[in-house]
């Protein structure tokens, strides 16, 4: 295909022939030239929101509920800092998205021209790869890479920042074009001699563990997953990015590692003598202590990035490969020791892990003042929605409590952000979920503090037509912040209290501010009703003010700085590991 | 810690050193010495990178450079496998007494006078950086006045060559 036309034009027939139907953006001076063009295209639907961290929640939200690239668009300057954060978050939690940001013209470049900021140079550590297009010519060529790039080998945020003068320049439209990236090849076929020994390895073991991350959805892995657990009979735990990868009711999952995780998930990583590390990264809130971390533990860590690999903790049998690709082989692996009548026996392994998984399951206390506990909002939300919905969390107490008390039976009906740690998440991604997967229900499990900072895409979700359901666990705090401050600050709550119980800002009136439906809840015996009311309105956003104590707090806890033998079940109560000799 | 000398063919695009740059500082590993040039093709640059790290980090800072996507390849050169050179130049002060002296330091580690002014010379000298260092500390009392020193270069020793590779893949993606 070979057309004349303007670098805007190009750039919007590039991205319809890459396949993108949802763009969220705000237009600005220098990304004007590329509006225009939009304006007609019939395959790509633009989202007007409120603020560009928006538009990047949102096309992660998208990326994330549908696997394919999410798409933000913003102007310069202030336009394309403002996606900043949310191009953090993705390359943190490794979420296909591609920004495109409008660029003073050419000439104007570094003379600090009207909203020039240099997007390219602040966004180098934080995006897989970026680009600085200043030649009409090579605008779909680099929108091709992009999008490559950002879905290919480990996902991640790909900029593309245009300058204003190779958008209206002229030039001839190429369809499809050359790509040119030599030192771009990832590598998904994992090497056999890897494989083999990473079978005869989980064979030998006596106390293997599945440490899954969030790598194996990303991968489309989990029916291959739990096709590996169940011919071994290995223990599957599912990191904050994996829940869902493997069906929380299964006999076989032991919940989350880390900080907030499982006694039964914290004691196999600790006890276990071989860990199968799968698409995750030993990162600091799963490990604790590295130096105490899985002490007993030979590691297998599969991941598609080889500088994940040993970058925290040795790899004694280093896989770098696709998810996949890693569990069909393992499979195949596997099977072929079990015919040589080799098998491994986990029995005496599983006594132990089904005496942590009865004696500490999760669980809370209901506050002694009749008042509503946050935990139990949030359970009976999962069992009254169902594992069919897509839940979405911000940052803080309340996404640790979406991980423990929804229970997730399908892979990434979990979206949240975890390795950046963004607060206002929830609302965007809500939206950029509901309009990836308009047929499911999309409900956003967020706090006070996280919503008041970016609730204002309410606004685009009822105008557009997007019906995401918000429950604000509204404990009038920065729960988590109080929580660390309750623990380790001697109770000085220095400045997390929002005083958001007081109704400023007033989240019903807000809703309905924002064209939404708002509900509130104060009692656990309205729980239930105001839940089935959110379930029943699906023709506009329903916000639901859950109203919760204050001191409630995420149990277990393995406090920042210590190691997972640690791990606390409730303040100063440690659970009691067992009396049989170490490994 | 010890020096280990990385041969890294980038793609000659504006903003690579930055991003090569951007990654050491980022990831906390210190460059010794980085030098850039073209290479023998003209869409590759090659830049010859001295890190002081231990094993370990080296392996981290190999992977992490190689996922930059305008970086094509990368090779440790062991320095008994591999020609290192860097370029210094000296301005030494050398009047009518001290001139010859300093003219048969010159000699004796195969310098070269550059430049002569009435009260001093300037030197240039290239070879490994223990050399320039025995150069420099033999200068030191006759008084050096400024003094200026290139990123050390590399190749491997042998008729193979590191791009030879590297270079077809390119062709091919052009």
């Amino acid at each position: 295909m070979t057309e004349e036309m303007t670098g805007a034009q190009a750039l919007v027939r590039a991205l319809e022939q890459v396949g993108v139907d949802t763009v969220f953006g705000i237009p600005g001076g220098a990304i004007l030239p590329a509006y225009d063009p939009l304006y007609d295209s019939t395959k790509v639907r633009h989202v007007l929101v409120r603020h560009e961290q928006g538009a990047g929640h949102a096309a992660e939200g998208y990326a994330q509920a549908t696997g394919r690239v999410g798409v933000c668009m913003a102007t310069s300057g202030p336009g394309a800092t403002n996606l900043v954060t949310a191009i953090a978050d993705a390359y943190m939690d490794s979420v296909p998205i591609v920004a495109i940001t409008g660029q003073v013209a050419a000439p104007l470049i570094g003379t600090d021209a009207f909203q020039e900021a240099d997007i390219s140079g602040i966004t180098m550590p934080i995006t897989k790869h970026n680009f600085l297009v200043t030649d009409a010519a090579d605008i779909s060529r680099t929108i091709a890479e992009a999008f490559h790039i950002a879905a290919t080998g480990r996902p991640g945020p790909v900029l593309v920042d245009i300058s204003k003068d190779a958008l209206q320049a002229t030039t001839t439209f190429v369809w499809p074009p050359v790509m040119r990236l030599p030192g771009y090849r990832p590598v998904t076929r994992p090497h056999s001699k890897q494989i083999r020994e990473a079978a005869r390895l989980m064979m030998e073991a006596k106390r293997p563990v599945l440490y899954v991350g969030g790598g194996v959805h990303k991968a489309r892995a989990s029916a291959e997953l739990a096709e590996l657990a169940e011919l071994t009979g290995i223990p599957v735990i599912t990191t904050l990015m994996a829940r869902g990868t493997f069906p929380d009711t299964h006999h076989l999952h032991l919940g989350m590692p880390g900080m907030h995780g499982t006694v039964a998930a914290v004691g196999a990583l600790q006890r276990g003598d071989l860990l199968i590390a799968l698409g995750t990264r030993f990162d600091d809130r799963v490990t604790g202590r590295l130096d105490t971390f899985a002490p007993h533990a030979k590691i297998i860590h599969a991941d598609i990035d080889p500088a994940e690999i040993s970058k925290n903790r040795h790899a004694d049998v280093p896989i770098v490969g696709d998810c996949r690709e890693v569990l069909v082989d393992l499979l195949a692996a596997i099977k072929h020791e079990h015919a040589e009548g080799r098998a491994g026996d986990y029995e005496a392994w599983w006594t132990l892990l089904q005496g942590y998984k009865d004696t500490y399951p999760l669980g809370y206390d209901e506050p002694e003042d009749g008042s509503l506990s946050p935990q139990y909002v949030i359970q009976r939300l999962s069992e009254i929605v169902g594992p069919d919905a897509y839940y979405l969390a911000g940052v803080g107490q309340h996404q640790m409590w979406a991980s423990q008390f929804v229970t997730y039976e399908k892979p990434g009906t979990f979206i949240n952000s975890g390795g950046a740690g963004t607060m206002g998440f929830a609302v965007p991604a809500a939206m950029g979920a509901k309009m990836g997967v308009p047929e499911a229900t999309v409900w956003a499990i967020d706090g006070d503090g996280c919503f008041q900072m970016t609730n204002q895409e309410l606004a685009t979700c009822a105008l557009e037509g997007v019906p995401i359901k918000v429950a604000i666990i509204n404990n009038g705090n920065l729960g988590m912040v109080r929580q660390w401050q309750t623990l380790f600050y001697n109770q000085r709550y220095s400045n997390t209290d929002l005083q958001s119980v007081r109704r400023i800002p007033d989240f019903v009136k807000l809703a309905e501010a924002y064209g939404c439906v708002g509900l509130r809840c104060e009692r656990p015996e309205d729980v239930d009703a105001t839940i089935r009311k959110a379930m029943e309105i699906n023709d506009v956003p329903v916000v639901v003010d859950f109203v919760v104590h204050k001191d409630a707090m995420v149990w277990p806890m393995v406090a920042a700085g210590t190691g997972n033998d640690d791990i606390k079940i409730a303040r100063d109560m440690a659970p009691v590991w067992d009396n049989e000799e170490q490994p | 810690m010890s020096r280990h000398t990385l041969s890294v063919l980038v793609e000659n695009k504006p903003g690579v050193l930055a991003r090569v740059a951007a990654l050491f500082s980022r990831r906390g590993f210190n460059i010794d010495s980085l030098a850039v040039g073209p290479t023998e093709h003209a869409d590759v640059s090659r830049m010859t990178i001295v890190v002081n790290v231990a094993e370990l980090p080296l392996e981290q800072v190999t992977k992490q450079l190689n996922k930059l996507v305008n970086v094509i390849k990368i090779v440790e050169l062991d320095s008994s496998q591999s020609v290192q050179r860097e370029l210094t130049l000296i301005k030494v002060r050398a009047d009518a007494e001290t001139r010859s002296h300093v003219l048969e330091l010159v000699q004796l580690f195969r310098a070269r006078c550059v430049d002569v002014a009435t009260d001093a010379v300037t030197i240039e000298v290239t070879g490994t950086p223990d050399k320039l260092d025995a150069f420099i500390r033999v200068l030191e009392p006759f008084g050096v006045k400024e003094l200026v020193q290139s990123g050390m270069v590399a190749i491997g020793r042998g008729a193979r060559s590191i791009t030879d590779r590297s270079l077809r893949a390119l062709d091919r993606s052009a």
